[in-house]
């Protein structure tokens, strides 16, 4: 009887164990939503969506995404273009061309790269790239959006080129078979036969960069400038959501409209890698079957 | 040679300039750091704490912070992990709840850290009333970590044979004695594997922590879990971008430690996995 009580319990702890899950995802959400609401109540919606200026501290206080937004969008679209045909292309490398040892090697720097914290990569922006880059291009500052953009594209790599890999190897060899067999180069094979029917996961892993990307915060504050002005382009400061979050929830009071703001902000983050994530399952979803 | 053949040769000596791009900055980053930062790392700076505003000193505070972070998170995310993967293997049905808690494991997966931060600031930190603490981090990261361990445990739990449980059921144990004495210890090492390598990505994160227990700087050792402590992530930040006329070095060398670190507990992992492979008998 004792026996049954106490299998009894655990079974019930890992039934709920099974909810949890979903609370955090849930309760997350009803989190930032009930303070993003509290924004509402006292900021005009509209103005907080299509605001374009955000000056948290002047009087009165203003508090339009639009800059951030678009600093995050700069950003990552940069950061996208760099990272994407460097992390497919050396995921085709080292699915299909390269030789089993190297393919071993290729694949430990990646995971190594996976390890490197961001606050470091932020660190490195800073003493190196950054003047690096206004010495080469003759920037007003280093610390502009294209940094953050390289060094984004950096770290969303292995991202990137382990979940491209995965797609690559998971295609049938039937398929490449078949083309060997009417005579096709394996060139030919990786590009028309290879590559279209991994399309879905290649899809997939550049999803998740882009989530990657968009959340990511240390690097960004680090490296971008910190101005929240509408960006013109990448060569100029600007500031991301994430960083605008980081930076000021330190300097705000516990319950001010400031505070609200920046849970709103969260909130827009949230919705966003929300969409990203389901598309990318859908994606992974589609190409395992 | 035809041109077909002349095509592959171009394409394929393209990818692998491609892969030299990628693969090179890896190698410089690492070097890099190791170069400017193997220097300052002395015993002293090992073991003291801060002076004279971070400018000089060690930064044992900080190692012993993220150490403590990393123990508590995974004190806090390891137990749920396991149960939760234990549920969607062994007992969730294919339904629409399963399907539910999948997706809510990816999308956890996907939600920036900084929204954690947010998150466990306004759970743990204001509304629980931990304060900045390392209750408060430690839980922050371990909700962080626990889609990653999540997966791990069920990889891990997925790959012991069905035969297992069939053998262990047919012989009259229950459901979940078949869960803890045939399929459970097998999956162990594949669980540890994915937790120290999820933990060892939380020891780097910088966000989570900014509002929930991170200190600029402290005089002394936390004493209780309510206490803030200094954190790698956390210090490499503020002396990177908040002190002025900090001695390059000493930032170099918190990275180096950082990075050694966390590479550390990704050998341990491999070393497991390894362990784990040759040990394996079916």
């Amino acid at each position: 009887m004792h026996k049954r009580i106490s299998e009894y319990f655990i079974e019930t702890c890992i039934k709920l164990s099974g909810l949890v899950v979903i609370i955090f995802v849930v309760s997350i959400f009803l989190f930032l939503l009930k303070d993003s609401l509290s924004l509402f109540g006292i900021y005009n919606f509209r103005d907080f969506l299509f605001g374009k200026s955000w000056l948290p501290i002047s009087e009165p206080a203003k508090f339009g995404v639009v800059p951030l937004f678009l600093g995050s969008l700069y950003v990552t679209i940069g950061a996208i273009v760099i990272c994407v045909p460097l992390g497919v292309g050396s995921a085709m490398f080292i699915a299909e061309v390269a030789p089993a040892y190297l393919k071993h090697v290729l694949k430990s720097l990646v995971e190594i790269l996976a390890a490197i914290p961001s606050v470091v990569l932020g660190f490195i922006g800073i003493v190196w790239m950054g003047p690096f880059l206004r010495n080469a291009l003759n920037l007003n500052t280093g610390m502009c959006g294209l940094t953050g953009s390289l060094l984004l594209a950096f770290m969303a790599l292995p991202t990137v080129i382990s979940i491209s890999e995965d797609a690559l190897i998971g295609v049938p060899k039937t398929f490449k078979e078949a083309a060997f067999g009417l005579g096709a180069t394996r060139w030919q094979t990786l590009w028309r036969i290879v590559l279209p029917s991994a399309s879905s996961g290649i899809i997939a892993a550049v999803m998740l960069g882009v989530g990657r990307v968009i959340g990511e915060t240390m690097v960004v504050m680090m490296v971008t400038g910190n101005s929240p002005v509408i960006p013109k382009s990448l060569l100029q400061p600007l500031r991301t959501m994430t960083a605008t979050i980081a930076g000021e929830m330190g300097e705000t009071v516990s319950g001010s409209e400031h505070y609200f703001a920046l849970f709103a902000v969260g909130l827009i983050l949230f919705i966003i890698t929300f969409i990203i994530n389901f598309i990318a399952d859908i994606c992974l979803r589609r190409a395992r079957r | 040679m035809n041109a077909a053949k002349i095509r592959e040769k171009v394409a394929f000596a393209v990818l692998g300039l491609i892969t030299l791009l990628v693969v090179i900055p890896i190698m410089l980053t690492i070097l890099y750091v190791v170069k400017n930062g193997a220097g300052a790392i002395s015993w002293e700076f090992l073991t003291q704490s801060p002076r004279n505003g971070m400018k000089e000193g060690g930064i044992f505070p900080a190692i012993i912070g993220t150490i403590i972070l990393i123990i508590g998170t995974m004190l806090c995310s390891l137990p749920l992990g396991i149960l939760s993967a234990i549920y969607l293997v062994e007992y969730a049905k294919d339904n629409f709840f399963t399907r539910l808690i999948k997706l809510s494991v990816v999308n956890l997966s996907g939600i920036p850290s900084i929204v954690y931060g947010l998150f466990g600031f306004t759970l743990f930190v204001m509304l629980l009333r931990c304060g900045t603490s390392i209750l408060a981090g430690s839980l922050t990261l371990a909700i962080m970590s626990l889609p990653v361990i999540i997966t791990a445990a069920k990889e891990a739990l997925e790959s012991v044979p069905f035969s297992f449980r069939e053998i262990s059921l047919s012989l009259g144990a229950s459901k979940w004695q078949t869960v803890r004495y045939c399929v459970l210890p097998y999956a162990i090492p594949g669980i540890l594997t994915g937790t120290v390598l999820s933990l060892s990505r939380a020891a780097g994160e910088t966000a989570p922590i900014l509002f929930t227990v991170a200190a600029f700087y402290l005089p002394r050792l936390p004493r209780s879990i309510f206490d803030q402590v200094m954190a790698l992530p956390y210090h490499l930040y503020v002396i990177s971008t908040q002190v002025p006329n900090m001695p390059a070095k000493l930032s170099f060398a918190t990275g180096l430690v950082l990075i050694a670190l966390v590479f550390l507990m990704n050998l341990v992992s491999i070393i497991l996995r390894a362990h784990y492979r040759k040990k394996k008998q079916w």
